[in-house]
């Protein structure tokens, strides 16, 4: 069955007609063409889909896309404004907290809904924020001074 | 015309930290990856499996799949009769079975269909009869008499038995002060990088071209072998690597899904694209093998090592890959890093049934180093040494020529060794720890590309093309894949550091045979030194185009021009023109100009001439050191790693950033191996145990440390500015610095990785027992 989804998706309204049985990061990749959200397993096991949902971490990829009906979706192409990076885009780019950046849109989506709500999280507080995504590439350690930098910066 | 000229010096970018070229793509979302390509006109391509882990395959039907409505196209073992493999001379897998399967999850038959679950659905009408045959899991198993052969040309399913000797082996063991010798055993552990599989393949009837998008580390193999399945010319193959997630050596090779994804493409006559789960990806599998390893070491009271003798054997699936490759490094690589007089070394790579083994991270040298480390560590404290005077008893003086026939020519390990001693408090605190702590280190190494390139053709090992036009912009076209590790920026530096300008004006294009010149790829840590070097000479030749421009402008000869970052000036004058004028000048004489840089490994360096003497040697070796902290929870066998202090020798670091970001993906990386992650096979069935990121432990970043590095420059002779390898040495070192850290706390040492909590309890537990049997007989 399908029905008529409408939503807000970084910051625009949309409606399209999607399966009841059709996943949000499916939905996005392949419906919306927004890319940015990566799967990396067979569900809920890495965190590479991370999107904010009413701005709280979701993984997209345990998500209905009917469950947004007319709520928030921001993905990580929704983050800056006019095309520049934001301050966690900026961080982990000048930090080296990407490598392969196959992980980086979840960082930054489980690091910007952090960041919203605590705007000078602790080290601690940072791993835990980020402790249901993971990344192999960089140890961490990159992703955390990322997380740091940008934290206390305007958003 | 002349003006006056302030310019202050050249633009300096190697040495620089500097961030990734691509890397406002990556946190931005816009990187596009194989699976992210726009593909909504392609068909999906499934693969159907095997259910057995060894059997016959008596009979294969599709009429049924074939009817199915939206199917396109149904392929088996019958369209693709070419063997490949990496090793000219061990091509022996299909991309789909042929008579014979040799694990679960091996490639049966595929479909393409308008959708996945049309494909899907059309994979069940597939019937497949099987005759099973006896299931080996383990080393032991298919060695065992009669079992019966995967391969009909291994009859004891032994695909490579090595077996060298350098020195005077019994004479070394007969000069040591202590003689020991212990077994090891080590899990197989998986790559697990982030992207999962995925291959988009085109192709184009009418003019019977294929154009494959793949998750490729070496897009050259790739080209190579898909031609070769399919029969083609390989000038009608283009193969393009767009970003990568990650590789650690799992996408060394050509892999059966991408060639499966060109068969799919041409029998549909339409664009395919195959994306395999997170647990398809963990099957297809090509890491560190399974290892038992059975080592004997002599010391002198100095603790200077006087004879080696190991024995190793690894179970490396079912099919050849890398495998010979792993089992001759296992050897060459017990030396280069100290001092080696005499060595014997026996290695067996066996078939199983069990997903194929290949390169990762450290190829061939991490279980080997954990077990010589460790050996290093115990017999130390026998004679009473401190751990870093026994490493220091067997430092090697470059340049130096090791038994096996390795070149030495930079060696910075000992300031490695004096940097974790100092950084970590060593000598200060490693006694006066608190009860459950203690701390461990190690040295380990790694080459700096191989000398010897799986396909030798005669051709430079590297070649790197730069572009100027009219327009000023310099475009670096290189065949090098950049799979994360920043191989792009680090080209693209190493050629602006050659023309003194900035990296503003440089565009990279990467891995795309339609453009690019060909590369032997991204492995066994080879970009930077090999492909660097081809991309310093294209530098200085560029240079010189413009040189001879601005020369030719300011009417002197070449060699009184000064290049000054976007100035060519005349030495010792004011006269001068800018970049923009001299582009102008060496184009109106030459046209747009792409010029050539290459690289090829001197003759001296490329190792001795015994059998198997192809692996091992290599430009350049990087040395590590580090210092693992841990604590230990006695009651949980519980193990957190507080700190890691490591130090690299890098030659010299071009991009810092970079260097510093592969050192902590490297011991990180060694963490996972030590602490946890493991592979595993049902025996009966063959069927993964852990093949999903729940049961298959990579460590979170709760339980992941701080990792102090600090980066040492040996400036080695051959390096582009002195540079070598910086992502795969510090691994190995990780491993016997974690479980000599954990003896240190504990008094325990288990000769098995990964340690376990529940491995580390229960030899708690047994030395509690042993520690209160001894009281009660005491009280007795
Ligand atoms: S793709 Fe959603 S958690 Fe891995
Ligand atoms: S940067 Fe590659 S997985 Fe995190």
């Amino acid at each position: 069955m399908k029905r008529i989804l409408s939503l807000l998706l970084n910051g625009r309204r949309r409606e399209d007609a999607v399966a009841d049985d059709m996943l949000l990061i499916d939905y996005l990749r392949e419906l919306t063409g927004l890319t940015g959200t990566k799967r990396g397993c067979d569900g809920g096991e890495c965190g590479a889909c991370t999107v904010l949902l009413d701005g709280e971490p979701v993984l997209a990829c345990l998500t209905l896309a009917v469950r947004c009906e007319a709520r928030r979706v921001e993905t990580i192409e929704s983050l800056g404004e006019s095309g520049r990076m934001n301050r966690l885009q900026q961080a982990f780019h000048e930090k080296l907290g990407t490598q392969c950046g196959y992980c980086t849109q979840g960082m930054i989506m489980a690091g910007e809904a952090l960041l919203r709500r605590n705007p000078n999280p602790s080290e601690t507080e940072i791993r835990e924020a980020l402790s249901g995504n993971l990344c192999r590439c960089t140890g961490y350690v990159k992703i955390i001074e990322s997380v740091q930098a940008a934290a206390g910066k305007a958003p | 015309m002349t003006k006056p000229v302030h310019a202050v010096g050249p633009v300096r970018t190697a040495g620089r930290p500097q961030p990734l070229i691509d890397g406002v793509e990556k946190v931005t979302g816009r990187a596009l990856y194989t699976a992210d390509l726009p593909s909504a006109h392609a068909l999906t391509g499934e693969i159907l499996r095997s259910p057995v882990a060894h059997g016959e395959i008596i009979r294969i039907d599709t009429a049924r799949a074939r009817a199915l409505p939206g199917v396109r196209a149904v392929i088996t073992g019958a369209d693709c009769d070419v063997a490949y493999g990496v090793l000219p001379i061990a091509h022996n897998e299909f991309p789909l079975a042929r008579g014979k399967v040799r694990y679960w999850g091996e490639a049966v038959a595929a479909v393409a269909a308008d959708d996945a679950r049309i494909a899907r659905e059309a994979l069940e009408l597939i019937e497949v009869e099987y005759r099973s045959l006896p299931v080996y899991t383990t080393a032991a198993a298919a060695r065992a008499e009669g079992a019966v052969p995967l391969h009909a040309d291994k009859p004891d399913n032994i695909e490579r038995e090595v077996s060298h000797v350098f020195g005077d082996v019994d004479g070394g063991f007969a000069a040591a002060d202590l003689v020991r010798e212990r077994n090891f055993h080590y899990a197989e552990v998986a790559h697990a990088q982030m992207e999962p599989d995925c291959t988009l393949a085109e192709y184009d009837p009418e003019r019977g071209r294929l154009t494959l998008h793949s998750v490729t580390q070496v897009p050259f193999y790739v080209h190579l072998t898909v031609a070769q399945c399919l029969k083609m010319d390989p000038a009608a193959v283009r193969v393009v690597k767009p970003f990568v997630g990650g590789g650690f050596g799992h996408r060394t090779e050509t892999l059966p899904f991408e060639v499966i994804a060109a068969l799919l493409a041409r029998a549909a006559g339409a664009t395919v694209k195959v994306e395999l789960s997170r647990e398809q990806t963990f099957v297809v599998h090509r890491a560190r093998p399974e290892t038992d390893i059975r080592l004997k070491v002599g010391m002198k009271r100095s603790g200077e090592i006087t004879a080696v003798d190991a024995e190793v054997v690894q179970r490396g699936g079912a099919y050849a890959g890398y495998g010979i490759v792993t089992i001759l490094y296992a050897g060459a690589l017990i030396h280069a890093l100290y001092r080696t007089t005499a060595v014997k070394y026996r290695g067996f790579r066996v078939y199983a049934n069990t997903p194929p083994c290949g390169p990762m991270r450290g190829h061939g040298s991490v279980d080997m180093r954990h077990a010589f480390e460790t050996m290093i560590d115990t017999m130390a404290g026998e004679l009473g040494l401190d751990s870093f005077a026994a490493r220091r008893a067997n430092l090697i003086t470059p340049p130096y020529r090791t038994i096996n026939d390795l070149q030495v020519n930079s060696y910075g390990l000992p300031e490695c060794l004096d940097w974790v001693e100092q950084a970590s408090g060593w000598k200060r605190r490693k006694d006066k720890l608190p009860p459950g702590h203690g701390m461990g280190v190690a040295c380990s190494h790694y080459v700096s590309g191989a000398a010897k390139p799986v396909h030798w053709t005669g051709e430079p090992h590297a070649t790197v093309n730069l572009r100027l036009d009219f327009d000023g912009s310099i475009t670096l076209l290189t065949g090098a894949a950049d799979i994360g590790q920043g191989s792009s920026t680090l080209l693209a530096q190493v050629a602006a550091e050659a023309l003194g300008i900035g990296l503003e004006r440089f565009r990279v294009i990467a891995a795309d045979s339609a453009l690019t010149p060909k590369d032997n790829g991204s492995y066994s840590s080879r970009v930077s030194f090999m492909v660097g070097n081809a991309a310093l000479a294209a530098g200085k030749e560029l240079r010189s185009h413009l040189r001879n421009a601005a020369a030719r402008r300011l009417e002197v000869n070449a060699g009184d021009i000064e290049c000054l970052g976007e100035t060519y000036r005349v030495a010792g004058s004011d006269r001068g023109i800018s970049y923009r004028e001299a582009v102008r000048e060496a184009l109106a004489q030459d046209g747009p100009i792409t010029v050539k840089g290459t690289y090829t490994v001197p003759e001296e360096l490329q190792g001795g001439k015994f059998r198997g003497a192809g692996v091992g040697p290599s430009p350049g070796f990087s040395y590590a050191a580090q210092v693992v902290e841990v604590a230990v929870d006695e009651d949980t066998g519980e193990m957190r790693v507080e700190n890691v202090w490591v130090a690299h020798d890098c030659g010299f670091a071009i991009n810092p950033l970079a260097v510093e970001g592969q050192v902590h993906g490297a011991v990180w990386m060694g963490m996972g191996q030590a602490t946890g992650e493991q592979t595993q096979f049902f025996q009966e069935n063959g069927l993964p145990v852990r093949a999903n990121f729940l049961d298959y432990r990579v460590p979170t970043i709760v339980e992941s440390p701080p990792i102090h590095v600090k980066i040492v420059e040996s400036h080695d002779p051959n390096g582009p500015f002195g540079a070598k390898e910086a992502s795969e040495a510090a691994l190995a070192g990780f491993l016997p610095a974690f479980t000599s850290a954990v003896a240190d706390a504990t008094g325990i040492r288990v000769a098995e990785l990964p340690l376990t909590s529940d491995l580390l309890l229960e030899a708690i537990h047994a030395r509690r027992r042993s520690e209160r049997l001894k009281r009660s007989r005491g009280g007795k």
